[in-house]
């Protein structure tokens, strides 16, 4: 169902689909390593989100976590692109 | 006079000398090597002639690489984040021993008697010990703070007798392993406080600082007296406001201690704090241009470099140590993540990742000394590392 309403959501377009990629690889990956297999934040794969609702992970990733190193995207990020970021984390993101 | 027949027999057994060494007769004194964080390669350069003279590959994932080098400079350790720990020769520029040696894994060190290589981890959490002859693993101290608990290890550094000391990111503590006996490490735990996130010693081997992300301060150990425990410093340093988002969290290394004052990265805050390094009070803060990562002094402690987290990583700021005053604002290429001077600091070289690209400067007069190119760079380490403390 919310992978569904996520489809939805307007797509970037495909140069900016390229620059996300770059952001998670590269500056989410400062913490979350850059394969996504955790670091001093936790692991991003599909398995390890697998029991998480969407809605909570562009929550996380639009709002933070406070007390934790997790800070938030939201000058960087409009909420339909973190949810386009957590439909690609849940199903494998691409290189 | 040595007669031609005796010279022609001393130039043909320094030819065989040469050839069965498989590697030219030269020091290492002057090289390094770059990691190539995608792609899982690594750039041997030479700083005398400014140039890349071989690139290895297959040494796995190398985002957040790091390395120390053999206690002779001639092979390099170097730490993966996938666990790999590969050891490379330098001047025969291949790889000597591969080891897979963790899950997820984030730096190492060498002994003060350069017999055992110690990997940080943090999956499963703690540290492995191994020959660094053979890398044989030799021991394990697993960061279990609490029964069942296991902590990602940060900011492992080498300290004076065969020591190391590193900090609990998940239990709030610096511990400090005794590798007298390798095969039996003893470890002693000192509450730190919340959330250290890296740490490092300073150059003299004498204090271990753990910066704290969950809490205004820094955790200061005094390893000449290890028994009054971790104190508190720069406490309370953001004054109760509101922290600034950290897009990526500083690494704090050993050289951030120059001109007698220890430059640190505040936590939250786009400054440099600045402190005594005989009485560990505030002395100063240098406003600079956004979250700082690494702030590092050059070897002779008279310029404190300073590059910074997203987004403002295409900068730098170098910091006169004399006037506490920013003196250049640099803009050195996209995503600068790391830099290294060269040993007495002439030059500094930067990686630019997002160029592909290190780029290298002079310090003096800040003009651009030349290029290199290399695939997304990330650290830069050179050979000068093998005889300090705590890098």
């Amino acid at each position: 169902m919310l992978l569904a309403a996520t489809a939805l959501a307007a797509e970037p377009s495909a140069a900016r689909q390229k620059e996300l990629i770059h952001l998670v690889r590269q500056d989410c990956g400062s913490c979350h390593g850059m394969t996504l297999q955790g670091g001093l934040g936790p692991a991003l794969l599909p398995a390890a989100l697998a029991d998480k609702p969407a809605e909570s992970l562009v929550a996380t990733i639009i709002g933070g976590r406070p007390g934790t190193p997790m800070p938030p995207w939201h000058r960087f990020l409009a909420e339909d692109e973190a949810q386009w970021i957590v439909a690609k984390l849940m199903t494998g993101f691409p290189q | 006079m040595r007669s031609s027949l005796q010279t022609l027999l001393l130039g043909l057994l320094s030819l065989l000398l040469a050839g069965c060494a498989g590697s030219p007769v030269r020091g290492t004194g002057d090289l390094g090597l770059i990691i190539e964080r995608a792609s899982g390669h690594v750039t041997l350069v030479n700083t005398s002639s400014r140039a890349a003279y071989a690139r290895i590959g297959g040494l796995g994932d190398l985002s957040h690489a790091s390395v120390v080098y053999s206690r002779d400079a001639r092979y390099a350790y170097v730490f993966g984040r996938d666990g790999g720990l590969t050891k490379i020769d330098l001047l025969d520029a291949l790889i000597v021993k591969r080891v897979i040696q963790s899950g997820n894994a984030i730096g190492g060190s060498i002994s003060q008697d350069g017999r055992i290589v110690v990997a940080q981890n943090y999956t499963p959490g703690g540290i492995k010990a191994f020959d660094s002859e053979t890398l044989e693993l030799l021991s394990e101290v697993p960061a279990e703070y609490a029964p069942g608990r296991f902590s990602k290890v940060v900011g492992l550094a080498d300290v004076p007798g065969n020591k190391f000391a590193y900090a609990l990111f998940d239990g709030g503590e610096i511990w400090v392993s005794d590798f007298s006996d390798p095969k039996r490490p003893v470890t002693k735990r000192y509450p730190a406080g919340q959330q250290p996130y890296d740490g490092l010693v300073t150059p003299d081997g004498r204090h271990y600082l753990a910066g704290l992300f969950g809490e205004d301060g820094i955790a200061l150990l005094d390893l000449w007296q290890p028994e009054k425990g971790a104190r508190k410093i720069l406490e309370k340093y953001g004054r109760g406001e509101e922290k600034l988002p950290v897009f990526k969290l500083p690494h704090l290394r050993g050289w951030s201690v120059a001109a007698g004052r220890a430059w640190l990265p505040a936590i939250g805050r786009h400054e440099v704090l600045v402190a005594d390094a005989a009485s560990w009070k505030e002395t100063g803060r240098v406003a600079v241009k956004g979250q700082p990562v690494f702030v590092m002094a050059s070897p002779d402690g008279r310029q404190i470099w300073v590059n910074f987290a997203f987004p403002d990583n295409g900068w730098v700021q170098v910091i006169d140590t004399l006037s506490g005053q920013v003196v250049q604002t640099l803009q050195p290429g996209k995503a600068v993540l790391h830099m290294e001077f060269t040993p007495r600091g002439e030059a500094v070289w930067l990686s630019a990742r997002d160029d592909n690209r290190v780029v290298i400067y002079d310090t003096r007069t800040f003009a651009r000394l030349g290029e290199i190119p290399v695939d997304a760079p990330s650290g830069i380490f050179f050979t000068s590392r093998a005889a300090r403390i705590g890098l």
